[in-house]
């Protein structure tokens, strides 16, 4: 039995990029069918990474490759964790170093545009932060357990208990897919205010490896999505499904806020999940003292 | 590994154009022509791009923007120059600040003509393009091998 934790992480990092890929390249033709568009073949975001492997590598300050790295080695840390049911706090601090990483690399240049990119990303860390460290705490105050192996068992629809941190969650969940309104630091879009921001000069193979970086995250974050109805895998597949849709809905029907707006949301969504919580504490408590 | 042919990104910069090119640059992407069937996405990053789709005859202010934007895209690349006034200058081609072309400044891959250019026949330039990047990235790619054969033979050398 103890090893078995080790069959999730190694199905995690061998598995999640071509799970994120696919998933990306589903998103690319729903969202072209949104807007009345053919789209591009389901595969395009394999063949996007395949090509940027194929350029010539323009890197003025070699130390942002190093971030990079960082940056892609401590999202699949972080999410190989999550898929051996480790612990989900040591998971977030995990996921926010990563994102240090990626801030970092983005500050290695000499570029305003990437300095602006990061300072927003910075932004987006500081937004979405407290929201999902809440959401641990509301998953730990229905299972009494921090490890992801002990809450994806739970016979407790935790949804039912935590519908203002899910909705939280969910909004949160938008500024980490990097879509509409909240892609203030870089976008899927194809034209942005600051260039590309956090990306702007990451090209060819560090730039493959922030995507493939995402797709690993993006793989991480359903699997989060997953826990709050993981008594029932069924509902809780289908409410993964149906949450990226809107996700996909939203982005194609919003345009980019600015970035006060931007962190506003994130700290309104952590106190819809306070309230939650606050509301959850006082039930249990009356149920533990039997109502007296 | 003919990646780049299924995924060609395109910076696309405006050498004082009179916009007429660019209108129609910008209806490729449109749903009715959607060049995101071909992959092509239309970055405004040069270090993101692959084609640089540039209309206009150059002017003696953005020539500099020009071939700086051309050195910051990584190989391989191309050039497309869209409408007749990127071929020649156009009817802008006696003005006094028109350098007359982009290739007057930087190389030309393809040259799509039309005034303005008509968004089948950009799209027509484009995929062009896509058969002259792939025979460059062989290019590179090749140069590359031989590049590293002769500095392991040299290392060879010296070891015995």
């Amino acid at each position: 039995m103890t090893w078995t934790w080790l069959i999730g992480a190694v199905l995690f990092l061998v598995l999640a990029p071509v799970v994120g890929g696919l998933i990306a390249g589903v998103d690319r033709k729903i969202t072209a069918r949104m807007q009345g568009r053919v789209g591009p073949p389901l595969l395009q975001p394999f063949y996007d990474v395949g090509k940027l492997f194929e350029k010539e590598s323009v890197v003025v300050t070699t130390a942002q490759n190093f971030y990079v790295l960082a940056y892609l080695i401590f999202i699949a840390l972080s999410g190989a964790l999550f898929f051996a049911g480790g612990d989900l706090l040591l998971i977030i601090f995990a996921f926010t170093l990563a994102h240090v990483f990626l801030v970092l690399g983005a500050y290695a240049v000499h570029s305003p545009y990437s300095h602006i990119g990061a300072e927003r990303e910075l932004i987006q860390l500081m937004a979405y932060e407290p929201m999902i460290i809440l959401a641990a705490v509301g998953l730990y105050m229905i299972t009494n357990s921090f490890y992801v192996a002990d809450i994806a068992v739970t016979t407790i629809p935790a949804i039912l208990y935590l519908p203002g941190v899910f909705l939280g969650f969910a909004t949160i969940l938008t500024i980490k897919l990097r879509k509409s309104p909240f892609d203030i630091s870089t976008s899927h879009h194809a034209h942005q205010e600051i260039v590309k921001g956090i990306t702007t000069e990451f090209s060819g193979s560090t730039l493959a490896q922030v995507e493939i970086a995402h797709w690993y995250e993006n793989v991480f974050l359903l699997g989060f999505v997953y826990l709050f109805f993981a008594w029932n895998p069924v509902i809780g597949i289908i409410a993964v499904v149906v949450t990226y849709l809107a996700e996909i809905f939203i982005d194609n029907v919003t345009a980019r806020v600015r970035w006060q707006a931007a962190l506003k949301s994130g700290w309104f969504a952590a106190v819809i999940g306070i309230v939650n919580l606050a509301i959850l504490a006082y039930i249990l408590g009356y149920m533990m003292t039997g109502g007296a | 590994m003919a990646f780049l042919k299924r995924s060609p990104w395109i910076l696309h910069y405006d050498a004082s154009s009179c916009n007429g090119c660019d209108i129609e640059v910008l209806a490729c992407l449109t749903p009715l022509y959607d060049v995101e069937r071909f992959g092509i996405i239309n970055t405004g990053n040069p270090k993101h791009a692959d084609i640089l789709l540039i209309t206009g005859g150059i002017n003696a202010q953005n020539r500099e923007v020009v071939e700086n934007i051309y050195e910051q895209i990584p190989e391989p690349k191309v050039v497309v120059a869209v409408g007749a006034c990127a071929a020649t200058g156009g009817v802008f081609r006696e003005c006094y600040n028109i350098v007359g072309g982009i290739d007057k400044v930087i190389p030309v891959d393809v040259y799509v003509p039309g005034c303005a250019a008509r968004p089948e026949q950009i799209i027509d330039g484009v995929v062009t393009a896509l058969s002259i990047l792939e025979e460059k990235r062989a290019k590179m790619t090749g140069a590359a091998r031989i590049k590293e054969d002769a500095r392991h033979a040299e290392q060879a050398g010296e070891s015995t």
